[in-house]
């Protein structure tokens, strides 16, 4: 085998030279590469369109003939193999056809055969094994005829082997491993065959094929022969197993060379044919390649040998094998390769001999590569030399190739670095507005159910060219003539001339009749008319007639000159393209006839010419004659004006006779035209010029010359062409290159028909090719089921050329009508166009190329592909007959529904609301297409508006669908309780807002629902006088109850703006500060000594319900609690009693207090507690409910609930020694005494969340029974007492913690933000409050507030010196001390309502001072103004405090500076407070306010303890207006002056007797089961008490009054105290009353004294006394 | 508010459960539900509220299931406020934090008979980048403050969610005197209704 191992060299040495040579004539390669490519091209697919190679030229093309049939020949030899094996060989044949050494290339070729043969063998085996084992017998003498082969075969491969061994069956040990594997494989394939094989013969054979069965029968017999053995092998497996033969008959083939060829040697062998190779070499190269082959072949032996023996093997037990590591190493690098990663050698990876060059050294560019790591490249390196071929995968430098690394180091995107500035327009994002799509959703209504299927069908009939580019000239002209016949045939059927002859004819007759008659009986009017009618109209017939005729004559003359031109160019050309044919019929006519008729016309034409001229020269004479008078009256007149002149030179010739001048005016006439050119210049009338008579003879003239010139000469005969297709055409071999140029394209190019339906291809018609006439026929149906509504059919016609196909031609087919059903719709012609421009080298004319018939090029004229398609568009008719077309009312309707046709019109269309008249008009001015189907809504209601009345409604309806979702009228809406209980829910009306389960029938709803909504209607317009008790103040009731409505309904509607928080909970990032204070906390003690409140998870309100809220209130402890007095019943024993002092007081307690808090009419109490400083420390939980099960944050900020915190002593009395049981037990009573109470709004705890502080208890000025007088003299405690205050120290919040509705009040504050200040002061607060904030955001700043009309104004500017009552004033003139303290009460006696209750979306709504005395209710900030004022007014150094305090929260409070100090009052108690009083309720000052500046408090620490009040020194005080912003001059906002009115004492009376009626009432009805008895002559007693109380403003007067009572009432025990109240309503006093649970006193011989006092300041403000007390006889 | 011992309602009967769920990227979760309903609605019997059980996927299997029962009947007087399924599904995120993994909601089928329905889940998103990480690392999603939210339509518009995954739940409805009551609840099988009707007369009379 030495031999092929150096065929194998060579090989190797020629492909290495041919790379060099294709690596260096890259160049040359690609050039020769492109041209035969090119020309491969052309002579699979001549395309018309070739290059301007000379296609005359004779030689050239034989030969490229020649060469075209040999290629032709082989290709369809090519074409019978597998696509695969085609592919091959198209892409090397060019190659091979080219290169300068062929032989090589084609080795190339084989070599990348040579690889497969492995793959091929081993399918051979597989297939062995599926052969049926009756085949035995063949198989045996198949082995033995290989295992001869093999033999021979290997004596030769031994020298190539050498290290293989030499036994017989030489074979690589691995590779016998593996065939030791499968032949167990195959095995155990074959177990299941024997067992049935006569079973599975049949199966088997069958499936080869049929030839198969022939030997295999033959086999049965007896042994074939090597022939027919080498046939079964060659034949029978082709077509099954490709590939598997291949091997067996390459083995064949060195001896029996090219007679039997498989298909792919065949392939091979061809290829050297042609290339005419050295045969030998070929021989070799075959040789080799089968011997390669050879040594797999051998596992087939193997396999055969094992059928022998497999008998045995079935019941042969052997050991497990075991494959030592080595030999499955081996095994393994058999099948598997690492690819080393050491670095390949260069001379490995370059042509032997060649050192490698460096493009770069040698100066040339080399692009960057891109980074692969150097163990990677090695990596494939190493794989890709593995290859075969590998080494073309490297460069000349021995790399990788490798294109350059196209990653750029910058970004080539220009940075945006300008954020904030503005961008370059051109890089600024446009916003475009979403387009919607237009076709969706264009559903016909009811399509989806299955009776709605419509159908269209669409008959694409054919298709005609009416031009072509692939038209020749004659058949240009040949389309013409057809069109030009087509036209005389229409004209001849319509018979236009002939129709109008005879008209024009008749109205003669008519005419000399009426003349006739006209002449006998004279003229009358109607006869007259009748006549000139007649005349006009047998001229115009006339004219009509004419112009036919004359269409009739140039009609046939371009006929036949159409046909002349088709003729000569037929002559010319020396070929017929076009069957046309034109015979002219000639048809003779009798001459003298012919031409009396022909005379006859024309006289009478002339006739008549004449008679009209004569007409209209009758008229214009009259018109003549008109002017001509119109023309003397003005020349007249013109010459009276001239005589006037004259008179007036001549003024002396006066004498002349009338006669002289009649004779001049007779004169001057004659010389009138000598007039008018005497002044030009003067405007005046033409004269006019006679008409001219018209001449006969020219007249005669013309129509003679008319007539020869459209009229057939008399005597001429009719010439009838007559078109046929009976000519022959001319076969293509007698015509010229270029024409069969052309038919062949003509052959080539086939046509089809897309159809569209709304712009959707729905389907496409077969294509069909164009035939020499042009015309197509595809005769074809589409039903097309349609869903949508039709917009549009559109068929678009394609020309295909190959497999290349373009867009000739679109058409649009109407929708067609509903009516329309297939079967009765006519097909249609519609002609089509397009303006593409071809142009062609051969005989074709193209289309859009100016084409010349004439012989010097002139009259050039541009053909347009255009032609006719022949289609018909037609609603289905399903079974039964039933057309399937959408009905009518719908088709509109469905049209509409795109978006695109969203007009008004057509919605407003179904209940016919427009003009009918406008839109006609309309749609004549637009000039709407009738046969767009987007316009038959609008033409179908056209037409049915103008054949019927449509009476159109001079009204217009904005919702105009509204009436169509109505499910019920709106009267039957008004009526129905049930609809007015949902809509009344529905606007969440307060009293419905909730209502749960409105009653689904009518009857369950009771009226009684509907009672406190109407009531409160009813009370929107009466006042309730009963409940108010005073006019004045349910006025104002009225007015505030109407704010709270609007504020409320304000709330509502910004309940629905929800903010994130309000939805989502999300964990706020905490913030490295308080991430360092975590960890610090890390080192904390773990229960540290004084444990600090934490913060409560916030809840928002509207997820709670009934139940989920708690109030807590913990009652810490109490200080300076009243104590009891020792009781006496006689005043002179109190001397006793204090001498017994020190012993009592040892023996009796002092008081026992316990705290009841009640809420919501719910009452809760500590335990009892001893002593006057208590320490109660309990926690007590009350439940909330809000207003109508309603929990969100409006409605909770308007809850007017308070809680009442109540000291009560505990007073334990014996009933009175028992006789019986004396010994054993004592019955004792316990009463409660009311010590004093706290009242804290709900509304402040929700908005602050929590309280906590110690509270100044209100106790009544009186108690009786009770001193503050401790017993202990300690100092503290005396200085206490003298402060003369109880304390009680509470905790209260909310559980769990409400968020206040903070966020709405910024909301609507930001909403109304609408201001009359300047904007730079605006600013100016804004920074100031931030700043502020910022700083201290603890301390309150305000500098803006809004007032009633929701505007923001400066505060400063309701600071103004106001005047009090006069009354106060003149009560101590001497004191101003008194009148200070006068006005103080007076202020804190009107009525205080927290912003959250009557306000609660403008927190600082603040009033001016006549309004706070109008409304008679505000908040601290209205009351703290007003005191303001009036201090200001007395003369006083006043500030507002703007800060906070215990337990109002953000409040005012006011300052007074005097020569003792600085006072803070406390406007709603009107009580006042030393700068360091400790008890002072003010905890923080944050900003003070007078009428100039606004200063805020930056000092340290707020509390007004430590405030240093000078607001001149800057480090403490921050002034708004300062000298960088002076102050503007702001103007009050108050009014200059108050007026007061004085109240009506009667009135107050009045009202006192009617609140003492009501409480008694009440008490009464608390005392359910007790009599409740009245002890008249304490209440009058007290009654004179109450004006003293008043009198002294609540100062302490209990002793005297004690006294005095106890005197009165010897043995009662008493107990009671007087309450006192500002007056808003009873309701308060009611609850207040109720509150001290003086009516809990249920001992049977007790006694009530209740007395009420009113006493009334200026200006409605009232002040209300209660006393009341308890008597129990003792 | 009044009682509606007397007055005439019809009545819906929820019977079905919820299957299971799909979410790709997350195991061991869990499931709560609740109704939300309208003023004229109240549960008469069954559970309003309900939480399944935690489960895993299986290897094979990329769902998860509950098949947690729902049996509810509602009463009602008008069909406005029909009521809602609310499921909120809840896991354990990577470390271990029981976190929300959505929430979705479906109005009870109409009309009687067995419904599918698969409910697409979602879960509010942070509302930055920042919050983001510190709310997967420290276990605290964004949760909304009421599953009920995702069963309104006011006030979403001020929240950003992401999609998360599929619970299908199945139904099957019941009603009663819905027809009688004037509310037909479309294509339902004329001739059951009609017997159905017909049997409540009879038990009526």
């Amino acid at each position: 085998m030495a031999a092929s191992s150096d065929i194998r060299e060579k090989l190797r040495k020629k492909r290495r030279a041919l790379q060099d040579t294709l690596v260096k004539n890259k160049n040359e390669d690609d050039i020769q590469a492109l041209v035969p490519s090119a020309k491969f091209n052309v002579d699979k697919q001549p395309t018309a369109m070739k290059e301007a190679e000379g296609s005359d030229e004779d030689p050239g093309e034989t030969l490229r003939r020649t060469l075209r049939a040999q290629r032709e020949k082989r290709k369809t030899k090519l074409l019978e193999q597998s696509f695969v094996q085609d592919e091959d060989v198209g892409e090397d044949s060019p190659t091979e056809y080219n290169s300068p050494n062929e032989g090589p290339s084609s080795r190339v070729d084989d070599s990348v055969v040579f690889t497969r043969p492995p793959t091929g063998s081993q399918r051979g085996v597989s297939v062995k094994s599926e052969q049926p084992s009756s085949s035995l017998h063949l198989d045996t003498f198949v082995t033995r005829h290989l295992q001869e082969k093999l033999r021979a075969a290997r004596s030769k491969a031994e020298s190539l082997q050498q290290q293989e061994t030499s036994e017989d069956s030489s074979e690589p040990v691995s590779r016998l491993q593996r065939l030791k594997d499968r032949d167990t494989i195959t095995r155990f394939d074959r177990k299941a065959h024997p067992v049935s094989s006569g079973r599975h013969d049949d199966p088997l054979t069958l499936r080869t094929r049929v030839k198969f069965r022939e030997p295999a029968r033959r086999v049965e017999k007896d042994f074939p022969t090597a022939e027919e053995a080498y046939n079964f092998f060659t034949f029978n497996y082709e077509p099954d197993q490709p590939s598997k033969p291949e091997s067996k008959s390459r083995k064949r083939q060195k001896q029996r060379d090219g007679v039997e060829e498989d298909e792919r040697d065949e392939n091979g062998q061809e290829e050297a044919e042609e290339e005419e190779e050295d045969e030998a070499e070929e021989d070799n190269q075959d040789q080799n390649e089968f011997q390669s082959e050879e040594a797999p072949l051998v596992r087939n032996e193997d396999d055969l040998f094992v059928i022998d023996h497999s008998p045995q093997d079935f019941v042969e037990v052997r050991k497990a094998e075991y494959v030592g590591f080595k030999t499955r190493v081996q095994r393994e690098r058999e099948l598997l390769f690492t690819p080393s990663f050491l670095t390949v050698p260069t001379s490995v990876k370059l042509p032997e001999n060649t050192k490698p060059r460096f493009l770069e050294d040698e100066g040339l560019y080399v692009g960057q590569r891109p980074a692969v790591s150097l163990t990677n490249e090695n990596i494939s390196e190493n794989r890709v030399l593995k290859m075969a071929e590998g080494s073309k995968w490297f460069g000349d430098d021995g790399k990788i190739l490798a294109l350059p690394d196209p990653i750029k180091e910058s970004s080539t995107r220009p940075p945006l670095f300008h954020m904030d500035e503005e961008l370059d327009p051109a890089l600024q994002t446009v916003y475009r507005k979403a387009i919607k799509s237009q076709y969706a959703n264009l559903y016909i209504a009811g399509a989806t159910d299955p009776e709605g299927d419509y159908q269209l069908d669409v008959d694409v009939s054919g298709l005609i060219f009416s031009h072509h580019p692939l038209f020749s000239r004659e058949h240009v002209l040949a389309s013409r003539l057809a069109q030009l016949y087509d036209q005389y045939l229409s004209r001849q059927q319509n018979n236009l001339t002939g129709h109008l002859t005879e008209k024009l004819n008749g109205l003669r007759k008519a005419l000399r009749n009426m003349i006739r008659i006209h002449g006998e009986q004279g003229s009358s009017e109607a006869l007259q008319h009748r006549i000139s009618e007649y005349s006009l109209e047998v001229r115009n017939t006339r004219q009509l007639r004419d112009l036919e005729q004359e269409k009739d004559r140039t009609l046939l003359r371009s006929i036949i000159k159409v046909w002349k031109e088709i003729k000569s160019l037929r002559d010319f050309q020396k070929y017929t393209n076009t069957p046309f044919k034109l015979f002219l019929r000639r048809e003779n006519v009798d001459r003298a006839l012919d031409e009396w008729e022909y005379e006859g016309e024309i006289l009478k034409e002339v006739l008549e010419l004449e008679a009209e001229s004569e007409e209209q020269y009758q008229k214009k004479l009259a018109e003549f004659n008109k002017q001509l008078e119109v023309w003397k009256l003005w020349r007249k007149k013109q010459k009276a004006k001239r005589k006037k002149k004259k008179k007036k030179k001549k003024g002396q010739t006066q004498d002349d006779t009338e006669e002289d001048e009649e004779e001049q005016e007779a004169g001057e006439e004659e010389e009138q035209d000598e007039i008018e050119s005497e002044d030009p210049f003067e405007e005046d009338p033409v004269k006019p010029e006679v008409p001219e008579r018209p001449e006969v003879d020219s007249l005669e003239r013309w129509v003679r010359e008319k007539a020869s010139r459209i009229r057939r000469k008399p005597g001429e005969p009719i010439l009838i062409p007559e078109l046929s297709t009976s000519g022959g055409i001319t076969a293509s071999d007698l015509c010229p290159r270029a024409e069969v140029a052309r038919r062949e394209d003509v052959s080539r190019r086939s046509l089809f028909i897309k159809i569209l339906y709304n712009y959707k291809e729905v389907s496409r018609t077969d294509s069909r090719s164009l035939s020499t006439d042009f015309r197509v026929h595809f005769g074809q149906i589409f039903n097309l089921k349609v869903l949508n509504c039709p917009q549009s059919i559109n068929l678009q016609v394609f020309e295909e050329i190959g497999s290349s196909y373009s867009l000739l031609a679109q058409v649009f087919v109407p929708v067609p009508d509903p009516s329309v059903v297939t079967g009765r719709a006519p097909i249609e012609e519609i002609e089509f166009s397009s303006n593409q421009h071809v142009m062609f080298d051969h005989e074709g004319v193209g289309s859009d190329v100016p084409l010349s018939f004439e012989s010097d090029g002139s009259n050039k004229l541009t053909l347009l592909t255009s032609g006719k398609l022949s289609c018909c568009v037609s609603w289905g008719v399903g079974e039964e007959g039933v057309p399937l077309a959408p009905p009518l009312s719908q088709h509109p309707a469905g049209a509409y529904r795109g978006p695109g046709h969203l007009d008004a019109v057509s919605y407003i269309g179904a209940s016919g609301l427009y003009d009918m008249k406008k839109i006609g008009e309309w749609a004549i001015q637009s000039r709407l297409d009738p046969n767009d189907p987007k316009n038959t809504s609008i033409m179908h209601l056209l037409k049915v508006a103008t054949s019927g009345e449509v009476a159109a409604p001079d009204y217009f309806r904005l919702e105009h669908l509204q009436e169509e979702f109505n499910f019920v009228s709106d009267e039957e809406m008004e009526r129905s309780k049930r609809f007015r209980l949902l809509r009344l829910r529905n606007q969440e009306v307060p009293e419905f807002r909730n209502y749960k389960f409105v009653p689904l029938l009518e009857r369950e709803i009771s009226d009684k629902v509907f009672q406190d909504y109407e009531k409160r209607l009813r009370e929107g317009e009466t006042i309730d006088t009963r409940q108010h008790l005073d006019p004045h103040r349910a006025a104002v009731a009225k007015y505030l109850q109407q704010i709270r409505e609007s504020v409320i309904n304000r709330f509502i509607h910004t309940k629905h703006h929800y903010q994130l928080s309000d939805l989502v909970i999300e964990e706020e990032i905490p913030s490295i500060g308080l991430l360092g204070i975590n960890l610090f906390k890390l080192a904390e003690s773990k229960r540290p000594l004084k444990p600090q409140r934490k913060e409560r998870k916030k809840v928002t309100a509207q997820n709670l319900s009934d139940g989920d809220i708690r109030l807590l209130v913990n009652v810490i402890r109490a200080h300076n609690i009243p104590i009891r007095k020792p009781q006496s019943s006689k005043p002179g024993q109190s001397s006793q009693s204090a001498i017994q002092g020190s012993d009592w007081y040892l023996s009796q307690v002092q008081v026992r207090p316990f705290v009841e808090v009640s809420f919501q009419r719910t009452v809760l109490q500590t335990t009892t507690a001893e002593g006057p400083n208590p320490s109660w420390n309990e926690e007590l939980q009350l439940p909330f409910n809000a207003p109508n099960g309603d929990y969100s944050t409006g409605s909770l900020q308007s809850v007017k609930d308070e809680v009442f915190i109540n000291i009560f002593d505990e007073v334990l009395y014996e009933t009175g020694p028992s006789d019986k049981s004396r010994a054993t037990s004592i019955h004792t009573q316990i009463e409660k005494h009311w010590l004093g109470s706290v009242k804290i709004p709900f509304s402040t705890i929700y908005s602050q969340s929590k309280i906590d502080g110690a509270f100044k208890v209100n106790t009544p000025a009186v108690l009786l029974g009770y001193s503050r007088e401790h017993g202990s003299t300690s100092v503290y405690d005396q200085w206490q007492s003298t402060q003369g205050g109880t304390f009680i120290r509470l905790f209260i919040t909310v559980e769990p913690q409400l968020v206040p509705g903070e966020s709405v009040r910024e909301k609507i504050k930001e909403a109304e933000f609408n201001s009359q200040e300047d904007e730079r002061l605006l600013q100016a607060s804004e920074k100031f409050e931030k700043h502020a904030a910022g700083g201290y955001p603890d301390r309150p700043c305000i500098t803006t507030v809004i007032d009633l009309s929701g505007k923001t104004v400066f505060i400063t500017r309701y600071i103004r010196p106001l005047n009090p009552p006069q009354e106060f004033l003149d009560a101590f003139p001497n004191n101003p001390q008194e009148a200070t303290s006068l006005v103080a009460r007076y202020v804190s006696l009107i009525p205080s309502l927290p912003d959250q209750v009557s306000f609660s979306a403008t927190c600082d709504l603040l009033s001016t001072c006549d309004q706070f005395l109008t409304l008679l209710a505000g908040d601290e900030q209205e009351h703290a103004v007003l005191l303001c004022n009036y201090f200001l007014f007395l003369g006083k150094k006043a500030w507002l405090i703007i800060g906070t305090a215990i337990p109002e929260g953000p409040t005012a409070y006011v300052l007074t500076h005097e020569q003792s100090g600085y006072f803070i009052w406390n406007p709603s108690s009107g009580q006042f407070y030393e700068k360091g009083d400790t008890f002072c309720p003010l905890q923080t000052v944050g900003c003070l306010v007078n009428a100039d500046n606004v200063w805020f408090n930056i000092q340290k620490n707020p509390s007004p303890l430590h405030t240093n009040f000078d607001v001149t020194k800057a480090k403490m005080w921050k002034p708004f207006f300062s000298r960088s912003f002076s102050h503007p001059g702001l103007s009050s906002v108050q009014p200059e002056e108050l007026v007061y009115r004085q109240t009506d004492k009667a009135a107050a009376a009045e009202l006192q007797d009617r609140v003492e009626k009501i409480l008694k009432e009440k008490i009464m009805e608390w005392r359910p089961r007790h009599p409740t008895r009245w002890n008249r002559y304490c209440n009058t007693t007290l009654k004179q008490f109450l004006p003293k109380l008043e009198l002294s403003r609540g100062q302490d007067v209990a002793e005297g009054h004690r006294v005095e009572l106890q005197n009165l009432l010897g043995d009662y025990r008493i107990s009671g105290f007087p309450l006192h109240l500002p007056f808003s309503e009873v309701g308060p006093i009611i609850e207040a009353v109720h509150s001290t649970g003086v009516h809990n006193i249920h001992s049977s011989n007790v006694e009530f004294a209740l007395a009420v006092y009113i006493h009334p300041y200026p200006n409605n403000v009232l002040s209300v006394w209660v006393y009341l007390a308890s008597l129990v006889r003792t | 508010m009044e009682t509606t011992s007397n007055s005439s309602v019809f009545l819906l009967t929820v019977n079905g459960q919820i299957e299971g769920a799909n979410f790709p990227d997350y195991d061991n979760l869990y499931c709560k539900y609740c109704y939300v309903y309208g003023h004229d609605w109240a549960p008469t019997t069954g559970l309003e509220e309900g939480i399944t059980q935690i489960t895993s996927k299986s290897s094979q299997s990329h769902k998860l299931i509950w098949n947690f029962p729902l049996e509810t009947t509602f009463k009602s007087t008008s069909p406005s406020g029909w009521p809602q399924l609310v499921v909120s599904v809840y896991g354990p995120d990577i470390f271990g934090n029981d976190v929300v993994r959505g929430y979705g909601a479906t109005h009870i089928p109409f009309t009687p008979g067995q419904h599918i329905r698969t409910i697409p889940m979602f879960v509010p998103e942070p509302t930055w980048r920042l919050q983001k990480f510190t709310g997967w690392l420290l276990g605290r999603r964004p949760e909304y403050t009421d599953p009920k939210v995702v069963a309104h339509g006011e006030g979403r518009e001020v929240t950003r969610v992401r999609s998360q995954g599929f619970v299908t739940v199945s139904f099957h409805i019941m009603t009663k005197d819905m027809k009688r009551m004037g509310y037909d609840t479309g294509p339902t099988n004329s001739s059951t209704v009609q017997s159905a009707t017909s049997s409540q007369s009879r038990d009526v009379q």
